[in-house]
């Protein structure tokens, strides 16, 4: 427990007091409290806010999307191969996610196996490029996160009693409208577990776009920023608080999110 | 297999019959899809081991880097495997760590699940809340504090700020795995041991943590796995010694070296099969 | 409940991650946990971040770096081995070896002193690689490299104010005494040479790919086109892309007032707004321009040359020097703080002053050599050369990038040099472009 504090508590609230902090580099940084210093990356850094925001709404829409079929079928139709079925889902996390994304930076890549083969057809002009663009770091978001958007789904979908569906069959309910009244919102409380488990990450994220985005303008998040702040730019305060903004933003989210939605939902799954 | 009660037939696997008409091609549609989804995880996976076998040529007159078009099959990467020193050194660093902060983490986690499942105290709602924003948390919060941390203490950073700054993140999952695993035990296994003569201690060794054992094994391998992918976390706490997946991230900048995806193509055979065998072995025991 | 064989990490984590146990009560509870930590913070409040600027006069670091230090560590000897980091495309190369012998220069030092060199093309970035180090310096550990090679900027003035180079030992650099050229002996940013010695000097201008680039590039404005959208890369570090911009402005960047760098912020912002940009790079824009991504781009005289003119398939590379004026540079090499073989490294060092080894260097990075003597070699094997090697060798003798004459020179520009307070502002201005 003491760990926990010392590890996890304490360096926040170092980040807190970083973030307070005035100086340059050379000059050493010292504790001022200058909360302006939230403001200021507030504003120099909205954008960079704004678009992580929607980067990870856009996420989330589309991994559940993708996922609530394939959570659905595994949990419904999966029979016996259930547990197959989920470790192969789980397969892609035996290669470390930095070479899975760059794995996908190899396949995206101007000449690559995707798009040089669509080039040598024709099908695609030769400067177009899908890497150092909005649509590739979103993919590539996407594609990391969407085995985390399954699991929450399926485990509430595979505790769905089945006679359940077949009782509104029985009342003359077609296949569709089983689902969309039956199905899915027992389904919630995973869909809401879900929504969390991935619009977090995929605001936070930065490798896929450092790797994917490549710093081109427009693909940056905020991740990025404060990674730039620390890590190159060695302007600690401005990246603390920034790091510090995040957090704010993302606590306070999930608060609101698990109130609005009842908390007593998401503990059923 | 269990002997518990019958699952009730999955109703939606009746005979096609007893559903009523429909289109045929219909009951395609979503199989075909998890199909296709598959195949799309696991795409990423198959490049690189294909890829692993591919001819380069060097660039920048230094070391090998993989090209993006197919230029002919070798094996030799698998041979020249250890030939880039950093490379090396980076996946030992990222061994050693993974291991000892996999160790620290399970041992910690151990006790708070254990704690947490079984006594209630005050505090108790904040370690939750505790645990949860760690989980939760984006790594680049989590990266930004630790850093902030080191940096105002002026510590010098290293395997050991790293093993340190692993094991606190790995610290939460042990402890929800290992608590759920208790939270299922019945508690009264342990009064029987004490009953029969059973010192606390013993009692605790013996009984509660063989029956543990399983929900221990999954956290640690779950913090082993956890800290080899880390990579923000390190790139922002780590010294001189470089880690595997933090090496990897910089060499995207020349031109990856082949033998990146060989190591990864070992890792990932190797942990597979490791897995299926612990599943089937599970599968074995049960039945 | 269904018995499933889902490993039961996924369920269980799953359970455990979701779990919520907050009420009003809970929040008043988080609340004052939350008053008492503020104060705790202002315990914290007292750490500050170390830095304040250590005196330019002597090494700061302990007695590193004084003469009795000096005479204490080679009385020592130079030990095994050297930790030589550095650039990519840097250090010669025989692309018929591999393995040791790749590098003729450092083999020869070997083969010569016995002792050995770990070479790495680490350093893709001065901030980035500073930012890394940093830590390290910071609480006097070893930073694991004997020789780092720093650009004249920002980073290399704060290492030195910091005192976090060693103060180099003027005994032991005998070459770089007799060989080195005027024009790097005694530079503004390391006066007398105390911390650092220069390993070669490069110019930024524009490279393009004739492969797919059919007009002529002359100047930053020729970048902005159209044609060329989602191909064109810049240079993101403290200096280049800012004075390339201000020289294309018509304002000497070295005498420039914040007025003229707001100026080149919008000049360069139109980068990002027009949509041509690909990317913001360091030294990655070499593997841009490799891989094709990149048609047109900021770049290092050098790089661009060496790969033209050494690999076949690069051969449609063009650099040049734009019409308004280019920047001009000098790498340095420097030892940090409490490296493990500061001996060695002085030794690696003053070696390249050699004029047949600085040959040798210049001969394959096309960079310019702080050794006149080494680079008459070059002249001279250019003449005497027949055949592949006389058309690589003539063209290094004869470009205006290595071997620049008045005219060029008339329109080469150093960095600006920042103090105080103007280091934030130029910051400030600039960073948010980069990263967009």
């Amino acid at each position: 427990m003491l760990w926990l504090l010392l590890l996890f508590i304490i360096p926040m609230f170092a980040m807190a007091s970083l973030s307070l902090q005035t100086g340059s580099s050379l000059e050493g940084f010292q504790q001022t409290f200058r909360f302006a210093n939230f403001t200021d990356a507030i504003s120099a850094n909205a954008e960079f806010v704004f678009r992580s925001l929607r980067n990870g709404a856009i996420v989330t829409v589309v991994a559940l999307l993708l996922a609530y079929p394939v959570a659905y079928w595994i949990a419904f139709y999966g029979g016996r191969f259930k547990t197959v079925f989920l470790f192969v889902l789980l397969l892609p996390f035996f290669i470390s996610f930095v070479i899975r994304t760059v794995a996908w930076s190899f396949i995206l890549s101007d000449d690559g196996i995707v798009l040089g083969t669509l080039k040598s057809i024709g099908l695609l002009p030769d400067s177009y490029h899908v890497l150092g663009t909005t649509v590739a770091v979103i993919a590539g978001i996407t594609y990391n996160l969407v085995p985390f958007t399954i699991l929450p789904l399926y485990v509430s979908l595979e505790q769905i009693d089945p006679r359940l569906v077949e009782a509104a069959k029985d009342l003359y309910a077609s296949r569709w409208q089983a689902f969309r009244k039956v199905v899915f919102p027992l389904s919630l409380p995973g869909v809401f577990a879900a929504v969390l488990l991935t619009s977090i990450p995929a605001i936070g994220d930065y490798v896929n776009a450092a790797v994917l985005g490549g710093f081109a303008p427009g693909t940056s998040m905020v991740g990025n920023v404060i990674q730039t702040e620390f890590l190159r730019n060695r302007d600690y305060p401005e990246g603390a608080a920034l790091a510090f903004v995040l957090m704010a933003l993302m606590v306070v989210g999930a608060v609101i999110y698990a109130r609005l939605l009842g908390t007593e939902r998401i503990t059923e799954g | 297999m269990s002997a518990v009660a019958t699952e009730p037939e999955r109703g939606l696997d009746r005979p096609a019959a007893a559903r009523g008409p429909r289109k045929r091609w219909t009951r395609f549609v979503l199989p075909g899809y998890v199909t296709a989804f598959i195949l799309y995880l696991c795409f990423p996976i198959f490049i690189i081991i294909l890829f692993s076998f591919n001819q380069t040529r060097g660039g920048f007159g230094t070391s090998p880097r993989v090209k993006t078009t197919w230029l002919g099959f070798t094996g030799e990467w698998y041979s020249r495997l250890f030939e880039l020193p950093d490379l090396t050194a980076s996946l030992r660093h990222s061994l050693t760590v993974a291991f000892a902060s996999a160790l620290a983490a399970t041992v910690l986690g151990t006790l708070l699940g254990l704690a947490l499942a079984r006594h209630r105290f005050r505090g108790r709602g904040t370690s939750d809340f505790v645990i949860f924003l760690s989980i939760s948390a984006p790594e680049i919060v989590l990266g930004a504090a630790l850093a902030s941390f080191f940096v105002s203490l002026g510590l010098p950073r290293g395997l050991g700020t790293l093993i340190l700054s692993h094991t606190m993140f790995s610290i939460a999952f042990v402890t929800v795995t290992v608590r759920a695993r208790a939270a299922g035990l019945d508690p009264s296994l342990e009064a029987a041991a004490m009953d029969l003569g059973a010192g606390p201690a013993t009692a605790f060794v013996k009984v509660t943590l063989p029956l543990l054992a399983p929900g221990i094994l999954a956290g640690f391998l779950l913090a082993f796995a956890l800290s080899m992918d880390d990579f923000v976390i390190s790139q922002f706490t780590q010294g001189p010694a470089t880690m595997f997946p933090t090496w990897v991230f910089g060499s995207t900048r020349v031109g990856i070296p082949p033998h990146v995806f060989a190591f990864a193509t070992i890792i990932f055979v190797t942990g597979a099969t490791l897995a299926l065998a612990l599943a089937l072995a599970q599968r074995r025991r049960r039945a | 409940m269904n018995h499933k064989q889902v490993p039961p990490v996924d369920h269980a984590w799953m359970r455990g991650a979701l779990r919520r146990r907050m009420s009003r009560r809970d929040l008043f509870r988080y609340a004052g946990a939350g008053a008492g930590a503020l104060s705790l913070s202002s315990i914290l409040a007292a750490c500050g971040v170390q830095g304040e600027g250590g005196t330019a006069s002597g090494p700061t670091g302990g007695e590193e770096g004084s003469t009795q230090w000096w005479a204490d560590r080679k009385a020592d000897g130079p030990g095994d081995l050297v930790n030589f980091t550095n650039w990519p495309a840097y250090i010669d190369r025989d692309l018929s070896i591999d393995g040791p012998g790749s590098r003729p220069t450092l083999f020869a030092f070997t083969e010569e002193t016995g002792i050995d060199v770990t070479y790495r093309a680490d350093i893709n970035s001065n901030e980035e690689f500073y930012a890394a180090i940093r830590p390290a310096l910071e609480s006097g550990q070893d930073t694991g490299h004997d020789i780092i090679v720093i650009t004249n900027g920002q980073e290399l003035t704060e290492l030195i104010q910091l005192g976090f180079l060693i103060e180099l030992d003027p005994e032991l650099r005998p070459n770089f005494d007799a060989y080195c050229g005027q024009t790097f002996r005694d530079p503004a940013y390391d006066p007398g040479n105390r911390y650092t010695m220069a390993w070669q000097s490069g110019m930024t201008g524009i490279a393009y790919n004739t492969k797919f680039v059919d007009e002529q590039i002359t100047s930053l404005e020729d970048m902005l086109n159209p044609k060329y959208a989602g191909h064109v890369g810049m240079l993101n570090n403290t200096n280049d892309a800012q004075t390339l911009a201000m020289i294309e402005l018509g304002v000497n960047p070295e005498t420039s007032t914040p007025d003229d760098w707001q100026l080149a912020a919008d000049f360069l912002q139109r980068f990002n707004d027009t949509g041509v940009l690909r990317a913001w790079t360091d030294q990655a824009y070499l593997t841009g321009i490799e891989n094709e991504d990149l048609w047109v781009t900021m770049a290092w005289s050098g790089d661009i040359l060496n790969d033209k003119l050494y690999f076949p398939e690069y051969a449609s590379f063009e650099f040049v020097i734009p019409d308004a004026g280019a920047a001009v540079w000098v790498d340095n090499g420097c030892i940090p703080n409490s490296a493990a073989n500061p001996v060695g490294a002085m030794m690696v060092m003053d070696w390249y002053f050699q004029p047949q080894i600085a040959a040798m260097l210049t001969e394959w990075n096309a960079y310019v050599s702080p050794v006149p003597a080494g680079a008459d070699i070059v002249q001279a094997d250019a003449e005497a050369a027949t055949g592949d090697d006389k058309v690589v060798l003539e063209t290094i003798a004869t470009h205006p990038a290595v071997f620049p004459t008045p005219e060029i020179e008339s329109k080469l520009y150093n960095y600006r040099v920042l103090g105080g307070d103007e280091i934030e502002a130029w910051n400030d201005l600039f960073n948010p472009i980069f990263i967009s």
